[in-house]
Parts: structure tokens; C-alpha cells; sequence
């Protein structure tokens, strides 16, 4: 066979990664170098930033200047970054509780600055790396080792939360719809702003196991039953969005003035050259 | 069989998921939890399996038939 | 000669250093540095940008530094409180960065407006886990800029945080000062790789001064940083060894040859006073008034706080009877002075934790007391 030329993109020696059996991340990290070789990015003039969390260990197993910060931080770390080197395309891989607990602040400003990045939440629903404590986006009734009766927290859909926060590029997939994960990705990358995807990842370890969905296989057939194609939801009646069912697909794209152009009019302003 | 199968054994981890979602069931695991091609001719070369494997240990690709005529191809 | 405050002092200090990144979120008695660079950076083609938050300010600037830049933050107690964290990734990961701290009475939000030396422990200890720090301490507004100066080089030299350890006396303080010239400044300019890729580049592998080259984000070099303890190619490791070796490096690698001390009047002293930062400027006016009136004290003014002048104080206390540690808060350094004397003389504590500053006439009377 001729290896498949995403492979370059992974730092060969640090293989096979550490993640379990069935782990959706694996996945995830595969699109997000697809979609950087569709987009045609560089290895040398692409940056990743990762919080902390199983997740967040993709930024090792990546064959670029990859940054494994601290709980939370990806986001600050990125915009120091990008404002530094605006020619360098920056992608944060951050988890839910990363992206939406402890940097939920973090998130919510770079989406409001409209820093050009590109954030992929791999979303599992738990906090994975500790092994399984429950996390803003794990959904009502559902189990974890801090929620042993049921979640009773009302979760964030982090995708609504990008949007009203100013993200100009928001969408979702899942590790099931691998495809459509790549172009969601992909789609991202395209747009030049603070660009948001959410990608469902399966965590059959952390969560699974705790909500009776053990084996990989079954929560990736759980991603396929349940979600529905953006433009297919928006013309199901109220009483059919019922059950599990959420939506997937491009949920906002516009175009916004990003931080790093603004600035370079502060530059002017004040009468200094940009460099 | 219309398929060649790159398998990179060291990574996998015999988590089941490319065994399940084959629509011909050509995949299985052995008794160490790895994955083997149990039906190499029912294959169909769709990359299901490759699509969605975590760790990147199982590779489809479909034989052209020039190939397996023999002749090279020139490309 | 310009009239300028010393929290705009270490602004233009910044700036002459070559910072040329600020990220910070506004707290009295710091926001003038905040302000100053927010004005300034942008003439010199530099960033500013106002974070959510003290935690988001130390990662922009690390984010920023990693991609090359110098750069520098500003806050108080509260505000350094909240920095700790990402303190500590910068010392693990070794990105040079500089933190200014206007100290204010604390704990908590304590004594916004008041001056304090509360925080000289912190800026050793506050962050968790064994890790090395330089801090330095000005006590008039022409210091601040030549300390920020040297606290940019230290951090570029050594790859390490580096804290300049301001006070409310001396932020605020207005003084017509001669700044230095260009020609007078001296920068250490940002360690470059001496490997390629091809040639085994590892980013972690120490110098002979054991220092590391780390190569800056976006020059080919696909390094990877991580605040996990990690080995010479820069990745995680579990292995006991690389943990031991890494902990003493980061310890070993600053140079004493940055610890600064001043003394006055220490050849015929029979005692001495030490302090330093703004409340060194009391100790020094009450020791000259000590001395019109024939008495036999010196004056030791630590410039550099940490690492600690260990060697110095152990030599110089063997000809002293006593040494005085004035400082604005409960007693803090004392005790490092205590260790580093090991019983060579005695230290006693003029210590003021009440908002306000020393008068002179309160370190006088301590030094009277110890001609009795
Ligand atoms: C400041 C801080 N608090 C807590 C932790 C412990 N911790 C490590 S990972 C993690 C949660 C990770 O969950 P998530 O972001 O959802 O990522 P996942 O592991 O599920 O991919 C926590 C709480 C930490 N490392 N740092
Ligand atoms: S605990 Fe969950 S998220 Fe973490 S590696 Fe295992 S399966 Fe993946
Ligand atoms: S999906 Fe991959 S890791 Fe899982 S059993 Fe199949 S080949 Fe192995």
C-alpha cells in the first residue's frame, strides 16, 4: 500500500498514542490533520494549542510547534500566539471541561475579540483524563463519578454559546461522520475569525461504561442514530426534536474584523510601523 | 478479492470498532484482541473500517485491476 | 531630565529592554504600567491587549514569547495570586517572561492603596512545587528602569520568570531622573537554536551554561512544550532521573553572578541595617542620621532578592554585631537572613504592617537601641 499521506502529519515515533481502546480522539485528531492537508497548511506554519486532558495530548502526537499548556489556558496561550505571528494559522484542541469549565472564561473573550483561531472541542461529556467526573456539557440524568444519581447541572451547548459570545464560524460533528467532521473542520480553517467546531467524541472508559454504552462501536452507532443534518433540523417540528436528537452541521459563518487586523490600525493610529 | 489489507498491528488495540460497523463482516479479533481479515473475499473495499479506526492500525486499498494483471502502473 | 513616575520608569525600561508584547488586567497600584504600555507599544510596532483576566494575561505573554517575542505583565497582590499558576508553567517550560508586581497590603484584597513588602515569599514560593526564580527589588525611579532592564536580560539569559518586585513607594514615586541612553543599555538578545533539525536539534538540551536553546514557534523546528516534566526533546517522561535532573537544573542554571548587593559605610560598621525596595530608602536616610550622630552602622540594600545573597550575608555578618532587617510587612526575609548567617551575628526585625511607610526616626531608634 502506498501510506496514506496524513501520516506525515503525526510524529511517527510517538505512536501509537495513549488513549484507550476505542477512544474517539483518535478520530478527531485524524480529521483536524486531514483538513490541515486539504487546506494545504504547513507543517512549519501551523501552530497547536492544547489545554489539559486526554484530549488535549493530541498536540504531542503532531508533527508541528505544538503546545500542551495548562488546564484551561490554550486559549490565552494562542492569542499571544497569533498576535505575535499572525501569518501562523493556530488550532486549539481543548475537551469539554477544558474548553467550557475551567477556560470558560478564556473562551468566551477570545470568541468576543474574534482572535483568529481555530478551536475543535473534542466533546466526550466527562472529564476523561481523571476518570470520569461530570462536566458542564455531560446532559441532565446521565452518570458520572460525581453525578452517581444522574446529572442534574443544565449543561452548555457550547456551539450557542461560541455564537452568542462573537465565534464567526460555528459548527458540529461527530467522530461517526467522519467526513463531515473533516469538512466541518476544513470549512473552519476557511473562515478567517474565531472559528468554533465541536466534535462529539466517544469516551467508552470515563463515560460509556457509566452510561450503559461499554463498547466504542455502540456510541458511535448512538452518534449516527441521534444526530441530524443542520438544514433536516431546522425543518423537524418542536415535537420531533424530542429524545437524544441533536443537530450536526454548519450552525453560523460570517465574516468580522479579527483582532490582529484592528490592532494594526492601533499601530497606526499611534503613529508606529507594524511589523 | 478485490482488496489489499495494510494491517499496523502494533497499533492496534483491538477496540472492535472496524469489525462492527463492516456492512460484510470480513473483520474479526483474534484471541489476543487484535484484529485479523477472518473474510478477505467478501471484502468490497468500501473503508469503513479505516474511516473510523482511533489508531490509525487498519489500511483498505482497492486492487487495480491493471495491477493485479500485473502490469505496473505507470503513474 | 524627565519628571516620571516609577511604574512609567519600568514601562520605558520594557521598552528600551525590547519588550515588545504586554498583556495584563488593571489593578491599583499597577495600572499605570498597563497604561504606559498600552500608549507606547504601539509606536514601536509592539502589541498591547487587556485581558479577562490575570491568569489570561500570563498566558498571552507566554503564548507571545514562545512565538518569539519579549514580554512583560503587570499586577498586584490579587492579581500576582491569580498569575501563580502559569508563573509555574513558565519555570517548567522555560519561557522567559517578566512579571511586575506593585506590592499592596494583602492578604486578600487587603489595603488597596497602601504600600506593602507582603509579597517577597510569594515571589519565591508562590507557585507550587520545587522551581527556581529570580526577583528584583528598585528602590528609586531610575532603578525601576534599570531593573526592568535587567530583569528582561535575566529572563532571555536564563529562560525563566523574573519578577520585579515593585512597591507602592516606589511605583508612585515622582522623581526627575536621567534615564539611560541606548548606547549605555546592554540586551541579551533571545537564545537561537545552535542545532538544525537534521542535525539532532533537541530543544531541552541544556547549553554548557545550562541553558537551553528552545527555538520560537514558527521557524521549522516542530518543537513541542509541555508543563509536564519532560527530557531534552522536550516530551513527557515518567522517569524518575529525568525528574530529579530536571528539578536541579532548573535550580542550578541561574548564575550568581546576578545577585546584587549595596552596601554603605560597611568598612568601620559595627552593626548594619538591611533592606530593600522602597523602604530601603527610610533605612538609608535613618542610617545617615545614625552616622551624624557618630554611630558605627552600615546599610546593605539587597537589589537582587532572589536567589538569595546566602554567601554574601554569611561573610559580611562575620564582622557584625548585628544585622537590622527593616521591612514593610510581619517579617518575611528576616528569616531567610537568619538561615544565611548561620548564627554569625544577631538579626532582629524593625517590621510595619500598619498601611503606612517608615518614618526614619522609627529605624533610628533601633539603631540606638543596639548601641546600648
Ligand atoms: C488547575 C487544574 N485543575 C484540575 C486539573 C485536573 N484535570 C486534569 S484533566 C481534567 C479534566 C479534563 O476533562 P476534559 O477537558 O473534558 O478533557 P478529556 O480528558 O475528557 O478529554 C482535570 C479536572 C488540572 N490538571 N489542573
Ligand atoms: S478516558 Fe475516555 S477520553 Fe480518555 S483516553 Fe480513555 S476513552 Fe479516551
Ligand atoms: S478499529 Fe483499529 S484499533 Fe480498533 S480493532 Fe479495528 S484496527 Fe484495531
Amino acid at each position: 500500500m502506498t501510506e496514506r499521506s496524513y501520516e506525515k502529519y503525526f510524529r511517527q515515533n510517538r505512536l501509537p498514542h495513549l488513549w484507550c481502546p476505542g477512544c474517539g480522539n483518535g478520530i478527531a485528531m485524524k480529521a483536524i490533520v486531514q483538513a490541515i492537508e486539504n487546506k494545504g497548511w504547513t507543517q512549519d506554519n501551523t501552530v497547536i494549542v492544547s489545554g489539559i486532558g486526554c484530549s488535549s495530548r493530541a498536540s504531542g502526537y503532531m508533527d508541528f510547534d505544538t503546545l500542551h499548556t495548562a488546564h484551561g489556558r490554550a486559549i490565552p496561550f494562542a492569542t499571544g500566539i497569533k498576535l505575535s505571528k499572525p501569518n501562523l494559522n493556530v488550532v486549539v484542541i481543548t475537551g469539554d471541561g477544558d474548553c467550557t469549565a475551567i477556560g470558560g472564561n478564556h473562551f468566551i473573550h477570545g470568541c468576543r475579540r474574534n482572535i483568529n483561531l481555530n478551536v475543535i472541542l473534542f466533546n466526550n461529556d466527562i472529564y476523561g483524563m481523571t476518570g470520569g467526573q461530570a462536566s458542564p456539557m455531560t446532559p441532565l440524568g446521565k452518570k458520572a463519578t460525581t453525578a452517581p444519581y444522574g446529572s442534574i447541572d443544565r449543561p452548555f451547548d457550547a456551539c450557542n454559546l461560541a455564537q452568542a459570545a462573537g465565534a464567526t464560524f460555528v459548527a458540529r460533528s461527530t467522530a461517526f461522520h467522519v467526513q463531515h467532521l473533516v469538512k466541518m473542520i476544513q470549512e473552519s480553517f476557511d473562515n478567517t475569525g474565531f472559528s468554533f467546531v465541536e466534535a462529539l467524541v466517544q469516551c467508552p472508559t470515563a463515560y460509556g461504561r457509566k452510561n450503559r454504552m461499554a463498547e466504542p462501536a455502540k456510541m458511535l452507532q448512538w452518534m449516527k442514530d441521534n444526530a441530524v443534518m443542520k438544514n433536516v433540523w431546522d425543518k423537524l417540528p418542536e415535537e420531533k426534536k424530542i429524545g437524544e436528537k441533536f443537530p450536526i452541521g454548519l450552525f453560523y459563518n460570517s465574516e468580522s474584523e479579527t483582532y490582529d487586523v484592528a490592532y494594526k490600525k492601533v499601530i497606526q493610529a499611534a503613529g508606529g510601523i507594524a511589523k | 478479492m478485490k482488496s489489499e489489507f495494510t494491517l499496523k498491528l502494533d497499533r492496534c488495540k483491538g477496540c472492535g470498532i472496524c469489525v462492527n460497523f463492516c456492512p460484510k463482516k470480513v473483520l474479526a479479533l483474534d484471541t489476543l484482541g487484535k484484529v485479523y481479515v477472518a473474510h478477505p473475499e467478501d471484502c468490497i473495499a468500501c473503508g469503513q473500517c479505516e474511516l473510523r479506526c482511533p489508531d490509525y492500525a487498519i489500511f483498505v486499498d482497492k486492487i487495480k485491476e491493471a495491477t493485479s494483471q500485473g502490469t505496473e502502473n505507470k503513474g | 531630565m524627565i519628571l516620571i513616575q516609577g511604574n512609567e520608569a519600568v514601562a520605558q525600561g520594557a521598552l528600551a529592554a525590547g519588550v515588545r508584547f504586554f498583556g495584563g488586567y488593571p489593578i491599583t497600584p499597577s495600572t499605570e504600567i498597563a497604561e504606559s504600555m498600552a500608549k507606547l507599544l504601539p509606536k514601536y510596532g509592539g502589541t498591547f491587549i487587556q485581558m479577562e483576566d490575570e491568569i489570561a494575561s500570563m498566558g498571552v505573554i507566554l503564548g507571545a514569547s514562545l512565538a518569539g517575542k519579549k514580554v512583560l505583565t503587570a499586577s498586584s497582590g490579587p492579581g500576582i495570586s491569580l498569575k501563580q499558576e502559569l508563573i509555574g508553567y513558565a519555570a517548567a517550560a522555560e519561557i522567559p517572561c517578566v512579571i511586575v508586581n506593585v506590592q499592596r497590603v494583602g492578604p486578600s484584597t487587603g489595603q488597596p492603596t497602601a504600600p506593602s513588602q507582603g509579597d517577597v515569599m510569594q515571589a519565591r514560593w508562590g507557585t507550587h512545587g520545587d522551581h527556581s526564580i529570580i526577583a528584583l527589588s528598585p528602590w528609586s525611579v531610575r532603578e525601576a528602569f534599570e531593573l526592568t532592564v535587567k530583569a528582561v536580560n535575566c529572563a532571555e539569559r536564563f529562560r525563566t520568570p523574573v519578577i520585579l518586585l515593585m512597591d507602592e513607594i516606589v511605583g508612585h514615586l515622582r522623581e526627575n531622573v536621567n534615564l539611560p541612553t541606548e548606547n549605555e543599555i546592554e540586551i541579551y538578545p533571545r537564545r537561537k537554536p545552535k542545532k538544525t533539525r537534521a542535525e539532532g536539534y533537541q530543544p531541552y538540551a541544556p547549553d554548557e551554561d545550562l541553558v537551553p536553546n528552545i527555538a520560537n514557534f514558527g521557524e521549522g523546528y516542530h518543537i513541542h512544550v509541555t508543563g509536564l516534566i519532560h527530557d531534552e526533546t522536550g516530551f513527557p517522561v515518567g522517569s524518575p532521573k529525568v525528574t530529579a535532573d530536571s528539578i536541579r537544573r532548573m535550580h542550578e542554571k541561574i548564575s550568581k553572578d546576578i545577585i546584587e548587593v549595596q552596601t554603605e559605610f560597611i568598612d568601620d560598621a559595627e552593626f548594619a541595617v538591611l533592606a530593600y525596595g522602597g523602604t530601603a530608602r527610610t533605612a538609608y536616610q535613618a542610617v545617615l542620621d545614625a552616622r551624624a550622630k557618630g554611630v558605627k552602622v552600615g546599610f546593605i540594600r539587597l537589589v537582587t532578592v532572589w536567589p538569595f545573597a546566602d554567601e554574601f550575608l554569611f561573610d559580611i555578618s562575620k564582622k557584625l554585631k548585628s544585622i537590622i532587617v527593616t521591612e514593610l510587612n510581619y517579617g518575611q526575609i528576616v528569616g531567610e537572613v537568619q538561615r544565611a548567617v548561620k548564627g554569625n551575628c544577631e538579626v532582629k526585625l524593625c517590621a510595619k504592617y500598619d498601611m503606612t511607610i517608615f518614618e526614619p526616626e522609627e529605624i533610628e531608634e533601633k539603631i540606638f537601641a543596639e548601641t546600648k
